[in-house]
């Protein structure tokens, strides 16, 4: 009597399971075809990190070179934070800005020390390169390719 | 002058060339289709979209493989039984040939009607495991051992309730001719006469071709491949043919003799009988991605304990009703 039992139910979960994988089969596809079709970065997502436009005039950046970023930074992968004083402007322009990727570990301790918001994770989730240097990217020469790209 | 030569060949013997011509371009194309057809349902099933690169749909993927299969190598490895790794490909391929010969496509379209359709069949489909053995012994690869004399166990273990329910058949229609058993099923399937002989014929194909659940032989987890671990190339190749097209077998033997054959009404023979063909291959590839591999244990206590019994009590409860 045991055995007809469990071959009865034994049966039942073979035809639940069967019946799992056909519907799969007749669902719709849930996999993205990476290369010719991204989906959206989510807003909190944490990629390198990026100069941010001033708001007034999106042509400026906001750094005005207080170096907060570069002493809080806990693996000293910001370097060369250096800038100048322009004629007829309050604060100084960031000229150089130098972001060692390979020991950042996007623990978002520079932003948060900057006091005017300059800084902010980008969404550029997938940066590639051959060697070690080109990871080390001058985030001010970014920020420009960026606007001559927008 | 023609038919000088048709006189000398005998048009038997032409008959039977022509349809064994035909048949390995079946074999091939329907290997390279299920091929194809296995991965899109693997990704279907979960929920991503398989080979699409090659060709609309990917459907240009198998040619590819097969190029990039005759491109390679034949690797012989240093130790292995020379003869005996020859012979194993080329063996496993001979029952695969054999088989069709005597299947019924359409009430016209058959090779040769054998009287004895039935059993050629088996005879020669039990080569295959012979031909398992050979390669797994011939590689001299403790992998490739085990997994043929894992083979031969459960091979041999599921061909007789395979046997047995075979039987009940043969009891109702009174013939080993293939043909004469699907015109035996003119007014129903024996599929609902013998509901549970058709099960355990279909448990015991899955098991004799060696898929999933009962993948043992193969199990890539345990036994990197199996009998065709040391096997590349086109020689792997024939092995790989070989399974699919077994798959093909077994389900063309199910539908001769349970699901009527090529009987069906509006569309010619040939599309019913590859349809419902194609129908119990999709079910097997179904099973394979839907259930896990069982036990070895569970495996041989399955064949000997349940389906072994009851595959003989449905054969007296046949036999009795018959007599009756």
């Amino acid at each position: 009597m045991k055995l007809i039992i469990d071959i009865i139910t034994g049966a039942y979960s073979l035809l639940a399971g069967m019946w799992v994988t056909i519907k799969a089969f007749f669902s719709p596809v849930v996999t993205v075809q990476y290369p010719r079709k991204v989906i959206d970065i989510t807003p909190r997502f944490r990629g390198h990190i990026k100069l941010v436009s001033d708001q007034e005039d999106p042509s400026r950046m906001k750094c005005f070179v207080c170096g907060s970023c570069e002493r809080a930074c806990p693996s000293n992968s910001i370097k060369k934070v250096e800038g100048e004083k322009r004629e007829g402007e309050k604060k100084k322009t960031v000229t150089s800005y130098i972001l060692d990727f390979t020991t950042c570990s996007q623990c978002g301790l520079c932003v948060e020390s900057c006091p005017v918001g300059a800084i902010d994770f980008s969404a550029d989730y997938n940066p590639v390169g051959f060697r070690r240097e080109d990871f080390c990217w001058d985030l001010v020469r970014e920020f420009e390719k960026r606007r001559a790209a927008a | 002058m023609i038919d000088q030569i048709i006189d000398i060949i005998g048009v038997l013997n032409i008959r039977v060339a022509i349809g064994l011509a035909n048949v390995l371009g079946l074999i091939t194309i329907s290997a390279m289709v299920l091929t194809w057809a296995e991965r899109k349902v693997a990704g279907h099933m979960q929920r991503r979209i398989a080979a699409k690169e090659v060709g609309p749909f990917g459907l240009i993927q198998p040619v590819a493989d097969v190029i990039k299969l005759l491109g390679k190598e034949m690797l012989t490895p240093a130790d292995v039984e020379k003869p005996l790794y020859y012979l194993g490909p080329i063996l496993i391929f001979v029952p695969v040939l054999v088989s069709f010969v005597v299947i019924p496509f359409d009430a016209r379209l058959q090779v040769m009607d054998v009287n004895v359709g039935i059993l050629v069949i088996l005879a020669f489909s039990s080569l295959s495991v012979l031909s398992i053995l050979i390669a797994g012994w011939g590689s001299n690869n403790k992998y490739s051992l085990i997994g043929s004399i894992r083979s031969v166990a459960q091979n041999i273990a599921y061909e007789i309730p395979l046997l047995l329910s075979l039987l009940a058949v043969v009891f109702m229609s009174n013939s080993l001719s293939m043909k004469e058993i699907v015109e035996a099923q003119n007014d129903v399937w024996y599929v609902f006469k013998q509901p549970i002989a058709f099960l355990i014929f279909f448990i015991a194909c899955v098991a004799e071709t060696n898929r999933t659940p009962f993948d043992l032989p193969e199990g890539e987890s345990e036994l990197v491949a199996g009998y065709h671990t040391e096997y590349s190339g086109m020689r792997f190749a024939l092995f790989f043919l070989a399974e699919y097209t077994s798959m093909l077998i077994v389900s063309a033997v199910a539908t001769t003799l349970f699901l009527g054959g090529y009987k069906g009404p509006v569309l010619p023979g040939v599309v019913w009988f590859l349809g419902k063909t194609y129908f119990l291959v999709f079910l097997m590839l179904w099973f394979r991605w839907t259930f896990p591999r069982v036990r070895f244990d569970q495996l041989l206590n399955f064949s000997w304990k349940i389906l072994m019994p009851l595959s003989f009590l449905n054969l007296i409860a046949t036999g009795a009703l018959l007599k009756l």
